[in-house]
């Protein structure tokens, strides 16, 4: 339906879509912010809090830090490449943008596996750690709790992204997007992003501090 | 758009937002209905302690028990009747229902910005309700542990039994889902889709009060959407976020960071019921004066300063967790401060009635009512807001009293008001007015002694969720007062079939309504009934403000639309 030019011009030339995507985030913020603060408090209160790379693999999710900057990277290419109207450079950095992400997605439900799986020398970390067994569950302690929730909420912000990235690259191969219409490509990468920027957040807190 | 929708399209995966407001409207009614219901039975129970629930309250539910309300049944009533009037009666007819019809209308635009996420908004909240009544049908029963959930009660370990809880918090969070869809769209649609000459201050007082609402929605359902999925994780995953002490095995969480998250969006949650209706209350109150609003402006500042003030006044319902004094002070003296923006308009309002000339038609009453009910419940407020009153308060009938006049009272009465308004625009006819005047004296006298009662149960120290009253020595004495208490409470249920029975014989049967019965300046009574999908043949321009009663440059009528520019009125 198209409405007639509303009186209000707040927020200036953000389209519509635009704002209500802002304030998702906002709000998606709100929800990460609660699990952060509350694992952060936890932690404190804890009478002991295992030293991050006793049995987390750091190196491995600095590489996956590393290759979700790099797709904030392809987006802000795609994003230019349709604002030029080169349709291809679109579908090829949405392309590398998704593949970033279902990487992302594969190394973290490997390193889930590896923990839920469970070994001797993951046995000899959590005791290390003055946890029992020989596998790192979500009742794992505090610990275990702030891990996976923090993570797999997070994850599953991934895992939508790739969704809909997947969406606007289906209708970008139809060319449905161009120089005078991008406003989806940006809108979703809006959201790529910022799902970027809190995995940056809970990188620092849940596997460097 | 086509005439021709299929039926599906048109009643049932509606894009109109006033089809969807319908929707939420019987939702909520249903809600309302059976949440009351099992109001009766909690106070059966209260007042024939034991005693087989006769027949005329469905005694035969609980055959199982000889027709006794057992202790679990009791604590399954309160938390499911709490829980269902809240998040299921009130939350859907005043914003699922009055948020979805009134707003695209009164700010003129043809619809909500974003119409399929309204749908889904919807259906949301349907699959939340499928939810919530499956967990009647499981071997333990619902949920138990109040509609505030506390762990440890409402985990697996320590906790409550069953799966009641589990089947709660997901059905509670999929409401929250709908609910946030339902704010994004509300607020955007407010910033973004006013018709051409419609500011902010010309904005009706009703749009103010549900977008204020709606921000609030949006910012604090985030936070208590993270405390579900703990809380869920806690009873699913065997995390132990909120499992404290003996029972928590390696470490242990903290019970109270859960107390914590719920009253940060708890107490917001409070005035998200009664915002829209402060708005309704203030814009039907200019209506039925023929005077504009008092202050106008200084109500939609009072009820901003209100909303920043709400985010930071959670402790005050934690007084007794054994909080430093200096903090408890602290959140006394905030939630203080509420009441002067509160006493503000309150004045406001009764500035708007003086000297103007009042028109006692059936949505007035209502509205007048809710001015009363709110005084007392707004004023008992400061009791509970004093440390030193709440530590001997806290948890007794005292609060239960209190929190009815405000969430319940006044929300209620607030939605009756805004049914009877907007029914003729809704329904294309009138209600009955003298079945509505009955019902309001009905309601307006046992509903006051009702809860009036209640407050004086409390202030005599009866606490709140006990299952047998008549255990206690010192409440013996009181247990008469509980017996009057229970008929009114059968009087005020019984009274509440006249309003459905004129709600739903006048849909039928009514009188047609004229295009704008109230003498209304706002856009939605400019348009005929049946308002099509789209509303507006044409956008309107917007030239006065919602309010311009009596305008002396207005010659002939006493009202002139938002949409005509008064010079040339009249
Ligand atoms: C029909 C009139 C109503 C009656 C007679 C009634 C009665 C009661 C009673 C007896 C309790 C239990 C108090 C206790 O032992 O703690 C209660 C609790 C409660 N009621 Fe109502 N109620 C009514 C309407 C409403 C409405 C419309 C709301 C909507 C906001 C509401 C919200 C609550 C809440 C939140 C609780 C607390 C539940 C809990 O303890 O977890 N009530 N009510
Ligand atoms: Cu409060």
């Amino acid at each position: 339906m198209n409405q007639t030019l509303a009186a209000g011009k707040s927020f200036g030339t953000a389209t519509t879509g635009k704002l209500a995507m802002w304030l998702f985030l906002v709000m998606d913020a709100l929800t990460f912010i609660t699990i952060l603060i509350g694992g952060i408090a936890l932690r404190n209160a804890a009478p002991s809090w295992p030293q991050a790379d006793v049995i987390l693999n750091v190196p491995l999710t600095a590489f996956n830090t590393f290759l979700l900057i790099c797709t904030s990277f392809t987006m802000v290419m795609a994003l230019n490449g349709v604002q030029r109207n080169d349709q291809k450079s679109l579908v090829k950095y949405l392309g590398l943008t998704i593949l970033g992400g279902v990487v992302f997605l594969g190394i973290q439900v490997y390193e889930y596996y590896h923990f839920i799986a469970g070994n001797e020398s993951l046995g000899a970390a959590l005791s290390a750690s003055g946890f029992s067994g020989d596998k790192f569950l979500p009742s794992t302690g505090m610990y275990g709790a702030v891990f996976y929730t923090t993570t797999s909420f997070h994850g599953l912000h991934v895992l939508s992204g790739v969704i809909y990235l997947f969406v606007i690259f289906l209708q970008a191969k139809n060319g449905i997007y161009g120089s005078d219409n991008f406003d989806r490509v940006e809108i979703a990468g809006l959201f790529w992003h910022f799902v970027d920027l809190i995995w940056i957040l809970v990188f620092t807190i849940i596997y460097l501090l | 758009m086509s005439e021709h929708q299929s039926v599906w399209r048109k009643y049932i995966f509606s894009l109109d937002h006033k089809m969807i407001g319908k929707q939420y409207l019987f939702l909520g009614i249903f809600f309302l209905l059976f949440g009351g219901f099992q109001a009766l039975l909690i106070r059966w129970q209260l007042a024939y302690p034991e005693q087989p629930v006769p027949w005329w309250l469905l005694g035969f539910l609980f055959k199982g028990s000889g027709g006794i309300i057992d202790p679990d049944m009791y604590n399954q009533l309160f938390t499911m009747h709490g829980t269902i009037m809240i998040f299921w009666a009130i939350t859907p007819i005043l914003i699922g229902a009055f948020g979805n019809y009134v707003i695209p209308l009164q700010i003129g635009a043809r619809d909500m910005a974003f119409p399929t996420l309204n749908m889904l908004s919807f259906w949301t909240m349907f699959l939340a309700s499928i939810v919530l009544l499956a967990s009647y049908f499981l071997p333990d029963g619902t949920a138990a542990g109040g509609w505030t959930s506390y762990p440890p009660l409402s985990l697996e370990e320590g906790g409550i039994p069953g799966h009641g809880q589990t089947y709660w918090t997901l059905a509670l969070t999929l409401a929250g889902t709908s609910t946030m869809m339902g704010a994004i769209n509300y607020v955007i649609t407010v910033i973004r889709m006013r018709a051409p000459g419609m500011t902010y201050f010309k904005m009706p007082l009703s749009v103010w009060g549900l977008w204020l609402t709606s921000i609030l929605n949006a910012i604090f359902v985030p936070v208590i959407a993270a405390g579900l999925i703990m809380l869920l994780l806690d009873r699913l995953l065997g995390t132990q976020f909120f499992l404290a002490g003996r029972l928590a095995a390696g470490g242990g969480g903290d019970p109270l960071l859960y107390q914590h998250v719920f009253w940060i969006f708890g107490h917001p949650e409070v005035y998200i019921l009664i915002l829209p209706v402060w708005g309704i209350v203030s814009e039907l109150l200019s209506v039925f004066s023929r005077k504009p609003a008092f202050g106008y402006k200084v109500t939609a500042i009072c009820m901003c300063t209100i909303v920043v003030l709400s985010s930071i006044v959670w402790g005050h319902h934690m007084y007794t967790t054994g909080m430093s004094p200096l903090l408890g002070k602290s959140f006394m003296f905030l939630t203080l401060l509420i009441s002067i923006p509160s006493s503000i308009f309150f004045f406001n309002w009764l500035l708007t009635l003086w000297k103007g000339s009042l028109h006692f038609k059936t949505p007035m009453l209502y509205t007048m009512a809710v001015i009363w009910v709110f005084a007392i419940g707004g004023l008992t407020g400061l009791y509970n807001a004093t440390v030193t009153a709440d530590i001997y308060l806290h948890d007794t009938m005292f609060v239960v009293g209190h929190f009815h006049y405000t969430m319940a009272a006044s929300v209620l009465f607030g939605g009756y008001a805004a049914i009877s308004y907007w029914y003729p625009k809704m329904f294309g006819r009138m209600m009955n007015p003298l079945m509505n005047r009955i019902h309001f004296w009905g309601t307006f006298i046992s509903l006051n002694l009702v809860f009036f009662n209640m407050m004086v149960l409390g202030y005599a120290g009866h606490h709140r969720r006990i299952y047998n009253p008549a255990e206690y020595d010192f409440i013996k004495p009181l247990m008469g007062l509980n017996e009057f208490i229970t008929y009114a409470a059968i009087v005020l249920g019984a009274f509440q079939f006249i309003y459905l029975f004129n709600f739903t014989w006048s849909m039928f049967k009514g009188p047609i309504a004229e295009k704008n019965p109230w003498k209304s300046n706002t856009l939605e009574w400019t348009v005929d009934y049946p308002v099509p999908h789209g509303n507006f043949a044409e956008i309107p321009q917007v030239y006065n403000g919602p309010n311009e009663y009596s305008n002396p440059k207005v010659k002939g009528q006493d009202w002139v639309p938002q949409s005509v520019q008064i010079e040339s009125a009249g």
